[in-house]
């Protein structure tokens, strides 16, 4: 079984592992997502339709309005929000959008997960660690046991 | 993170359960950053509302309910205890005095109006505007502040020369108790200095000029920090009031320079520091006409059946402007006008009988909200008219409808007309 690593540093704490889904568009917390299904509403958004909900979240980072925090938050609350979160430039809004998110979360990496990471391969975020294990989808795919929780 | 021992103590607990959950947060958040420490801030501005759906279920249980979850991030339920530094309501979802214009449930507004009394009580000034600068909240050059609301954060850094980054609730929530921040971005001195140079090779004059070259740099530079040459009129509060709004649309922008107007920098030199600009950038006629086209290109239909004027929420001079162009007029009878100004403009403007002229021709003067925040327009609206990049920016996509803009005139002739016949000149 092929594994990628990728090393970075912890922004929120914790371990946990899931399906990737993954944009190189930033996302925006106001006006871009509904909290209430973690769905991308945005209309010109590369995700825009499908949910982070109970996925490894791999993006650039946040834009738009100061509610990001807040739209993130509500996720949390509904039960919509993504496992884990892994995203490249550090911004306030990212930040606490993460830490309210309460989810494992990374960022300051050694590779870019986006040129990595694609949307369905398996991915387990160990943010303690600083270590994100990839597992491509056709190898995931191939054997079924990596993807057991 | 480095605490000092007064953030020790209240991170122990030693002064209240609430500034425990406050500093946790803060901790946490600082960590997230990779900040070295906390600032010590005086000046906060943020949102403590309970009118949003979401908010029903926490409010049922209590203001402090929505406060712990909401403001704090902490699942214990703790009491709301005063604020520790100047501390305001920024811009929210429900105008309390216009319910029977917005169509917002009355059950709604009676839980915002609660909120309103108890954050109050607890030292949080109900300004309840985008605008906090305008109505008392001016924060000197080198104030460490804890500011919401991007269009308001550009002009705290960029005109005020304070410094914040863009909060969310739950920080703002934490600092207003605690008078700490994470001590990242633009409270650090060199992160202040310009990245991209812009080469303005036209005059930018009026106020939806200053609004087509935010959106337009905004949009190129993202996050970074633009600084502008060539600019030969001193903008007003106005003009630079729609300019950052704009440029924190298309982009993120939190701070910018004027060399020679705005307080950072005498000249362009001064505004990179030692730094060189990663990109010069020109502004021209061209430039400036892909914003006004990017700004209309929701809109298809001319027949407008709403406009909206005041965001960033409109100055005692707008709404005079706005209420002289309207004088001895009649809106079409198939257009709804909306004009939003700061709760405590409001009261100017309505001693200034400038709400009775508004009203005569059957448009409305507003405050607290505006139709992007709390998702609220006339019924059927399908084509709104505006004057303000930020609201033409979202409303296409929160609202769902098609959007002109362009000057207030243009908004103005379309209210009274029922027809957009704006352009650009």
């Amino acid at each position: 079984m092929k594994k990628i690593v990728i090393r970075g540093r912890k922004v929120v704490g914790g371990v946990a592992e899931g399906e990737a889904i993954t944009t190189h568009d930033t996302i925006s917390g106001w006006g871009g997502i509904d909290s209430n299904t973690g769905t991308i509403i945005e209309r010109r958004h590369e995700l825009v339709g499908q949910s982070f909900k109970d996925k490894v979240l791999v993006f650039p980072g946040a834009k738009g309005s100061s509610g990001y925090s807040h739209f993130f938050h509500l996720a949390r609350v509904a039960g919509a929000a993504p496992k884990a979160m892994l995203f490249n430039k550090m911004t306030a809004k990212a930040a606490l959008g993460a830490v309210v998110t309460r989810v494992p979360t990374m960022s300051d990496f050694d590779r870019d997960p986006l040129e990595v990471i694609e949307t369905g391969d398996w991915v387990k975020v160990d943010a303690d660690n600083g270590i994100i294990e990839v597992t491509k989808k056709a190898d995931a795919s191939s054997k079924p046991a990596t993807a057991a929780e | 993170m480095k605490l000092t021992d007064d953030e020790k103590a209240m991170l122990d607990g030693a002064k209240g359960k609430a500034k425990q959950k406050a500093m946790d947060l803060l901790v946490r958040y600082g960590e997230a950053l990779n900040a070295e420490r906390l600032v010590n801030v005086t000046n906060v501005a943020g949102t403590w509302n309970a009118g949003s759906p979401a908010m029903k279920p926490f409010a049922e249980k209590g203001m402090d309910a929505v406060f712990s979850k909401f403001n704090l991030d902490s699942d214990e339920v703790v009491e709301t205890p005063q604020a520790e530094v100047y501390t305001c309501q920024l811009i929210h979802g429900i105008d309390t005095q216009n319910a029977h214009v917005t169509g917002v449930a009355e059950e709604a507004v009676n839980r915002q109006k609660q909120a309103e009394r108890y954050f109050g009580e607890r030292g949080v000034a109900m300004f309840n505007t985008c605008t906090p600068y305008q109505v008392g909240n001016v924060p000197v050059r080198g104030e460490h502040c804890a500011w919401m609301e991007s269009s308001a954060v550009i002009y705290c850094n960029s005109v005020l020369g304070a410094r914040t980054n863009t909060e969310g609730r739950e920080s703002t929530g934490a600092a207003s108790i605690t008078g700490k921040i994470p001590y990242w971005g633009y409270h650090i001195p060199e992160n202040r200095l310009g990245t991209h140079l812009v080469e303005v090779e036209i005059d930018v004059d009026d106020i939806m000029d200053w609004g087509l070259l935010g959106y337009a740099i905004g949009e190129v530079v993202q996050e970074d920090i633009p600084v502008f040459s060539g600019i030969r009129k001193v903008p007003s509060m106005i003009k630079l009031k729609h300019f950052g709004a704009a440029a924190a649309s298309s982009g993120g922008v939190e701070m910018y320079h004027v060399p020679g107007v705005t307080p950072e920098s005498n000249s362009v030199a001064e505004a990179f520091g030692a730094k060189k600009p990663v990109a010069t950038l020109k502004y021209g006629k061209a430039e400036r006409k892909i914003a006004y086209d990017n700004l209309n290109s929701s809109a298809k239909s001319a027949d407008v059946d709403f406009v909206m004027l005041g965001c960033p929420h409109n100055s005692i001079e707008q709404v005079w402007t706005i209420a002289k162009l309207l004088n001895g007029k009649k809106l079409s009878a198939n257009t709804q006008l909306w004009v939003f100004t700061p709760r405590a403009l409001r009261d100017t403007a309505e001693l200034n009988g400038y709400g009775d002229m508004i009203r005569k021709a059957g448009g409305h003067l507003m405050s607290d909200t505006c139709p992007a925040i709390g998702r609220v327009m006339p019924k059927g609206t399908g084509v709104v008219a505006t004057d303000s990049a930020k609201q033409a920016h979202y409303l296409p996509a929160i609202m769902k409808c098609q959007t002109w803009f362009g000057t207030v005139e243009d908004c103005v002739n379309a209210a009274l007309t029922g027809r957009w016949q704006g352009g650009l000149q």
